[in-house]
């Protein structure tokens, strides 16, 4: 796995720039992601998202989808287009420090 | 006396059937609850609408599969309450368990996305994971001469999630080989960043949408559809029109699954990864695609999971730890079109890598790339599947994923 540095540390991360440990994550080093992708200011809408993100994926070690964020976080997918322009479920697991939302193969 | 239900008799539900009842004495009483009369060979639903395989190739009676000893109850489930450890069936006849199994699958759900389910659906909008729907689209393809030819898989997870790419590849081909290529565009719409969205996988097939011309739409969330104007809308706002729309639905566990609590936000069944006992119930289990197992949801993964299924419950209706772990492992073909396919083989922790399967270093079967010996190894599948894997016998592949084989390291 490559090893990059963000915010002065080093993180490990995929090969799209994902994290890919859990630990290495920080609530600072979510703005310095954020700024990353064009997002500038996080905000407190932003903060629910990555939080729900956070608990879901230490409780069953997985990202959430879209759907589990709006039926079991209850942030409507409208509004996640919102907060996380064009691809949310890519935007918010990066800034969250999570793996991407991917398919088998 | 000792009570064993199992709810459903599918793939998982059958084979738990046949090995269960071969490995329990006789005081315990096992029954198998389905509310369909006929077994489908879900994996030949690809080739229907391509002409390759009829509709009488994939469908037997459920009962020829059921092993003597096995009371079969034909009958829809209206409830499950785990907390009385009873099952209510639609005629209102109660049924009492002391262990249960649920095997109820997953299932394509139009219903689930607005405008999906209208009056078009069977006429401009397609799906080929459903009997009905293969052989509707079948004749719809045999007329369909020109236009935009959409490909839409809505959200993941789906049954078979390699599916439709395989539908897309043989679509192509089947376009070509009729004449018709020249004047039908193919677009694979998908809320995936990519067709291919593993790295390795990625690196080695990355190309095959444009070798293949096909378009690729990444990142579409389906919000709606409206099948009036024939367009796809997603939540951002974004439309792709289309003449012939082939949906891959919402896939959606037991309604009963969710009511009596024991699902997720897709009413698949919460269990341990390794064992499948319900993460609520110390007396249930979930098999198949009725799981919310992290891997593929296939007939493969059922397979292989019962290996590690069957000792662990025997042990544990003893009181005994279930010492067996399931790896996620899972074993896919992938039809690619003119006769070849290719081969993935991973588990929760290794993405699919090349190599040789089942033999390292030989093969007959290549991974992570097309070879015609990968395509008759998915048609000879069809006869291991009613001969030998449903009725429980012993197929020679091993139930874990094996690094040998494989090229580590790969890139």
């Amino acid at each position: 796995m490559p090893v990059t540095t963000i915010a002065d540390r080093e993180i490990h991360v995929d090969d799209d720039g994902f994290l890919t440990e859990f630990d290495e994550w920080d609530e600072g080093l979510a703005a310095t992601l954020a700024s990353n992708i064009g997002i500038g200011e996080l905000t407190e809408d932003h903060w629910k998202v990555i939080t729900f993100l956070r608990s879901d994926f230490k409780e069953n070690g997985e990202t959430p989808t879209l759907r589990r964020v709006s039926t079991v976080g209850e942030i409507a997918t409208k509004s996640l287009f919102q907060l996380f322009p064009k691809k949310p479920a890519r935007k918010m697991s990066y800034v969250a420090g999570l793996q991407k939302p991917k398919g088998c193969i | 006396m000792k009570r064993l239900i199992i709810l459903g008799a599918g793939t998982a539900g059958t084979m738990a059937a046949n090995k269960l009842r071969e490995q329990l004495d006789d005081d315990w009483e096992i029954t198998i609850v389905d509310q369909d009369e006929t077994h489908y060979y879900q994996p030949g639903y690809l080739f229907i609408p391509f002409g390759s395989y009829a509709p009488s190739d994939v469908t037997k009676t459920k009962r020829e599969f059921i092993p003597r000893g096995v009371n079969y109850v034909s009958a829809t489930i209206a409830k499950l309450d785990p907390e009385a450890d009873s099952v209510t069936l639609d005629n209102g006849t109660e049924l009492g368990y002391d262990y249960l199994v649920i095997a109820t699958g997953t299932h394509p759900t139009p219903s689930e996305t607005p405008g999906l389910d209208s009056p078009e659906y069977g006429k401009t909008v397609h799906d080929f994971y459903t009997f009905e729907g293969a052989v509707a689209l079948r004749d719809a393809l045999a007329t369909f001469e020109s236009g935009r030819f959409v490909i839409n898989l809505i959200e993941m997870p789906i049954k078979c999630p390699v599916a439709p790419l395989e539908f897309a590849f043989l679509a192509e081909a089947y376009f070509t080989e009729h004449g018709k290529r020249d004047n039908v565009e193919i677009v694979y719409v998908t809320p995936l960043d990519a067709a291919f969205t593993k790295p390795v996988a990625a690196r080695h097939l990355g190309s095959m949408f444009e070798d293949r011309n096909i378009e690729l739409v990444p990142d579409f969330y389906l919000e709606r559809v409206d099948a009036e104007n024939r367009k796809l809308i997603s939540y951002d706002e974004r439309e792709v029109d289309y003449d012939l729309l082939v949906t891959v639905p919402v896939n959606m566990g037991a309604t009963f699954v969710q009511e009596a609590g024991l699902g997720d936000e897709m009413n698949h069944v919460n269990v341990d990864h390794y064992t499948f006992l319900s993460t609520d119930y110390d007396n249930i289990f979930a098999l198949g695609d009725a799981a919310n197992l992290p891997t593929s949801k296939a007939g493969s993964v059922a397979h292989f999971a019962m290996d590690v299924f069957v000792p662990n419950f025997i042990n544990y209706v003893q009181g005994l730890p279930m010492r067996e772990r399931f790896d996620g492992h899972a074993n896919c073909y992938i039809e690619t079109g003119y006769n070849k396919a290719m081969l993935i083989d991973f588990n929760y922790t290794t993405e699919p890598l090349p190599g040789k399967y089942p033999i390292p270093g030989i093969g007959p079967f290549s991974l992570l790339k097309e070879t015609e010996a990968n395509h008759w190894g998915k048609l000879m599948f069809k006869w291991m599947y009613w001969n030998m894997l449903l009725r429980g016998k012993n197929i020679p592949v091993p139930s874990h994923m094996m690094m040998a084989g494989k090229e580590r390291g790969a890139s």
